[in-house]
């Protein structure tokens, strides 16, 4: 797979705040690239420098191979976004919004292809409706559309969730599956909604603070051969138990009844074993592999 | 002694020529009853930018005199109607004193200066400047209690015999104009300045040059009702 | 692209409720000066010419005519259309980024001086269509109602009469002046614009300034008309009142055609050409490498 982004020491300051921090990451053609941080981690400026939104202090982005500053209508032209909320021209139509957007990307669309485009987003029957009679759910979906109307090689998806009911995050984990394994598009994705994005994502990076925690496939990152394993004990001698024994150079943290540890998968069975042969009742033991789980322990550390 | 009789009665035997040659421009303007006249009219004011202007100018016995602009705005001095030459003529009680004579565009006139004896008269003073030989008025001057002092120069050609002027200039004094502040913000052209300096140009001309007149063809009243 | 961009930014002006508030505003204003002038006429007329009512007759039933009524509407609305100009410019930029909208256009394969340039544009057809409604309810609206006639026009130290029939160019080319003057004022509110991230700031600051500067001009006082008045756009938006001012010849009389002293026109217009430029220049050098983080 070859690179559609390639984001060298990118680095970006407001003032004296450090929004992003000489972060470097690349998108693979094809897949969900997710994107990971806390609020103000840098996620949102990150993503409008993709966009040439924010000019960057230092670094370089290349989209298709080409430098975006220099290239940046090429670039754009086979892009599409939504960036957080997506705020259409509320006193225009859907029908409207969809044909501006369209020109704006320098394509002519027919007026049917336009209501097929809506139709896909099941907006048909409120195309002539004015956008701004529209749920927060529909509002969404219409941003998808418009994001899409130009039919772009690269979608970036900011908070496509954002403010959805349960069944509309499930429709939007649809359209992302549906335009990455059906139409072959590439989309990175920022998202608080984290079990989300463990459904959707192929690769992904964690950002903090404006720097860079990690990067990888999600299914490396989430099933690495050593992991986290959180034991749950009312035992008051399993810490010493543990730090008297081999499994001591294994200890993460200890507090309270909970303590963690980092071993080899499969080692968690004779792990287990040990402690019942020792006499310490094991309340709970498991790896901890959620993506949730994995972002905190990231961010926090 | 002989000398000093005739100096003690020549104002009176003067006063009896002038009034002589008084009587004969009045009989020869008493020839026309009424008349019609188109006109071209010039305004010569410093605060006012007009066009040359077609009038038609009515006249009916005694003193009738209207000055209209049949089309367009004209702005008419109010003492070139009120005041002329038949308000001068028509008066019944007046002393008349030979001014002597004088030279007017090119034209030999008697001076003539008339002074109204009743108090009721708005007229205080004239001075006509009269062609004996045509017997028509070349220049007035008449001084009024409510509107200043008029000039008047007329020139003759075709009507002379009627004692009608082919050309009337009307000189007489104006106010000056200024709008309050605040009434407009105006656009500063820079034309401005140079009018301060010309404030004390007070005199206001009118020039009307006659044609077409219509003699004793009847005017009716109507067309002096304002 | 320009031209397309063009296009939907005037689409956009004209799908909003608040575009057809000036159109409204300016039918009524210019409905009630008529009614005024058709009633009061001459107390209206008085007002200029009472101190030499003495010495001139006043024709005040022909003065009131269709071009009298349209340059005193013209007088009395011109300095208040702005604020209406304001409405829309001064929104151009700022709104789109209030609406959340400025970052679609910015991700969008459009160089940034084309929209700035478009926007601009399309505030100026605008005020051009607003003028354009102007002229159509003022001139021929009265012409209409008031018929037509010699134009009488009151400077502060002259009067200036015009023949009926060297009248109508004369409005044309006050109109096509007031609408540079009034692009001005749209290009200052769309370079405020540029600098806010919600409308009502641009709005208020264009007319601020053009109120400060009127104030400074009618003040009249040295300090100001040798300083800032010269050079001052609100003094040089009145050069539509130029096209009326005539030139007499030595005789007194008015030249037909004529306009008195061009050359302060012309001076006007390439001053607020200059306004025009600088005002664009910064908006499109700002919004340039301005982070759009709306």
């Amino acid at each position: 797979m070859s690179p559609i982004i390639t984001v060298s020491n990118l680095t970006k300051d407001f003032k004296e705040v450090k929004a992003v921090d000489n972060l470097s990451f690349q998108v693979n053609e094809g897949e969900v690239y997710g994107f990971l941080g806390q609020n103000g981690a840098g996620k949102s400026t990150t993503i409008r420098m993709l966009l040439s939104l924010i000019e960057p202090t230092s670094g370089e982005i290349e989209i298709f191979g080409l430098n975006l500053k220099a290239h940046r209508k090429e670039i754009l032209k086979q892009t599409g976004a939504m960036i957080e909320r997506p705020d259409l021209y509320k006193y225009l139509t859907a029908f409207e919004n969809m044909k501006l957007f369209a020109r704006l990307s320098s394509v002519k669309l027919k007026d049917a292809t336009i209501k097929d485009q809506l139709a896909k987003v099941g907006l048909a029957d409120r195309a002539n409706s004015k956008v701004k009679t529209y749920s927060q759910g529909m509002k969404q979906r219409l941003g998808l559309a418009c994001a899409l109307v130009h039919n772009p090689g690269l979608l970036i998806l900011d908070e496509p969730s954002n403010g959805l009911d349960p069944q509309g995050i499930a429709d939007m984990r649809k359209m992302i599956q549906h335009l990455s394994k059906v139409e072959g598009k590439t989309l990175v994705v920022s998202s608080h909604l984290l079990s989300e994005m463990e459904m959707v994502a192929d690769s992904m990076l964690i950002i903090n603070k404006g720097r860079k925690v990690v990067e990888g496939s999600v299914s490396a990152l989430l099933n690495p051969e050593k992991t986290e394993v959180e034991l749950i004990t009312h035992s008051a001698n399993a810490l010493s138990f543990i730090q008297n024994s081999n499994w001591n150079q294994f200890l993460n943290q200890a507090v309270g009844e909970r303590i963690c540890l980092e071993i080899d998968k499969k080692c968690i069975p004779v792990f287990n074993k040990e402690l019942v042969e020792n006499g310490i009742e094991v309340q709970s033991l498991r790896p901890l592999h959620s993506l949730e789980e994995y972002f905190l322990s990231q961010t926090k550390a | 002694m002989l000398l000093a009789v005739f100096l003690s009665y020549t104002p009176i035997l003067i006063a009896q020529d002038v009034k002589t040659l008084l009587k004969q421009v009045k009989d020869k303007y008493d020839k026309v009853n009424d008349y019609t006249a188109d006109g071209k009219m010039k305004t010569n004011v410093l605060f006012i930018k007009a066009p040359i202007a077609q009038v038609k100018v009515y006249y009916k016995k005694p003193d009738k005199l209207k000055i209209r602009n049949e089309k367009g705005v004209s702005f008419i001095p109010k003492g070139s109607v009120n005041i002329n030459i038949n308000n001068v003529l028509a008066l019944d009680n007046y002393e008349a004193i030979d001014g002597g004579k004088e030279k007017v565009n090119g034209t030999e006139c008697r001076v003539v200066k008339i002074f109204p004896i009743s108090d009721d008269e708005n007229i205080t003073r004239a001075t006509l400047h009269i062609d004996e030989n045509q017997q028509v008025v070349i220049k007035s001057v008449i001084s009024t209690k409510e509107n200043g002092t008029y000039e008047l120069v007329m020139s003759y050609k075709n009507y002379i015999s009627y004692g009608l002027p082919d050309k009337a200039v009307l000189t007489f004094n104006t106010k000056e104009f200024k709008l309050p502040k605040g009434i407009s913000i105006d656009y500063d052209n820079g034309t401005d300045k140079d009018k301060k300096d010309k404030e004390k140009q007070k005199k206001g001309k009118v020039e009307i040059t006659y044609s077409k007149y219509s003699i004793n063809k009847g005017v009716s009243d109507s067309v002096f009702a304002n | 692209m320009f031209f397309a961009i063009l296009r939907i930014e005037l689409f956009k002006i004209f799908k909003r409720p608040r575009t057809f508030i000036s159109f409204g505003a300016i039918a009524i204003i210019v409905l009630l000066v008529q009614l005024a002038l058709k009633v009061n006429g001459k107390d209206f007329i008085e007002l200029y010419t009472d101190s030499q009512s003495d010495t001139f007759y006043i024709p005040y039933d022909k003065m009131v005519n269709g071009y009298f009524v349209c340059v005193a509407v013209l007088h009395m609305i011109l300095i208040h259309v702005p604020l209406l100009i304001a409405l829309i410019a001064g929104d151009m930029i700022s709104g789109e980024a209030n609406l959340g909208t400025l970052r679609l256009l910015g991700s969008k394969p459009v160089t940034r001086t084309e929209l700035i340039l478009a926007k601009f544009s399309a505030s100026s057809v605008y005020v051009i269509l607003l003028l354009i409604w102007m002229a159509f309810l003022a001139l021929f609206g009265s012409i209409l109602l008031f018929g037509k006639g010699d134009l009488v026009v009151f400077k502060e130290m002259d009067w200036h009469q015009m023949n009926d029939y060297d009248v109508l160019w004369r409005f044309f080319a006050a109109f096509i002046f007031a609408a540079l003057a009034l692009t001005t004022i749209a290009a200052m509110a769309m370079m405020f614009s540029v600098f806010s991230e919600n409308s009502l700031g641009p709005i208020v600051a264009t007319v601020c300034v053009v109120i400060v500067f009127t104030i400074i001009q009618q003040l009249k006082v040295p300090m100001f008309e040798q300083t800032i008045n010269p050079w001052s756009f609100t003094t040089h938006m009145l050069g539509w009142k130029g096209f009326f001012y005539v030139e007499k010849s030595a005789d007194g009389t008015t030249i037909d055609g004529s306009i008195e002293n061009p050359t302060a026109l012309v001076r006007s217009a390439m001053i607020l050409i200059g306004y025009i430029v600088l005002f664009l220049g910064v908006t499109i050098w700002y919004f340039r490498k301005k982070d759009i983080l709306s």
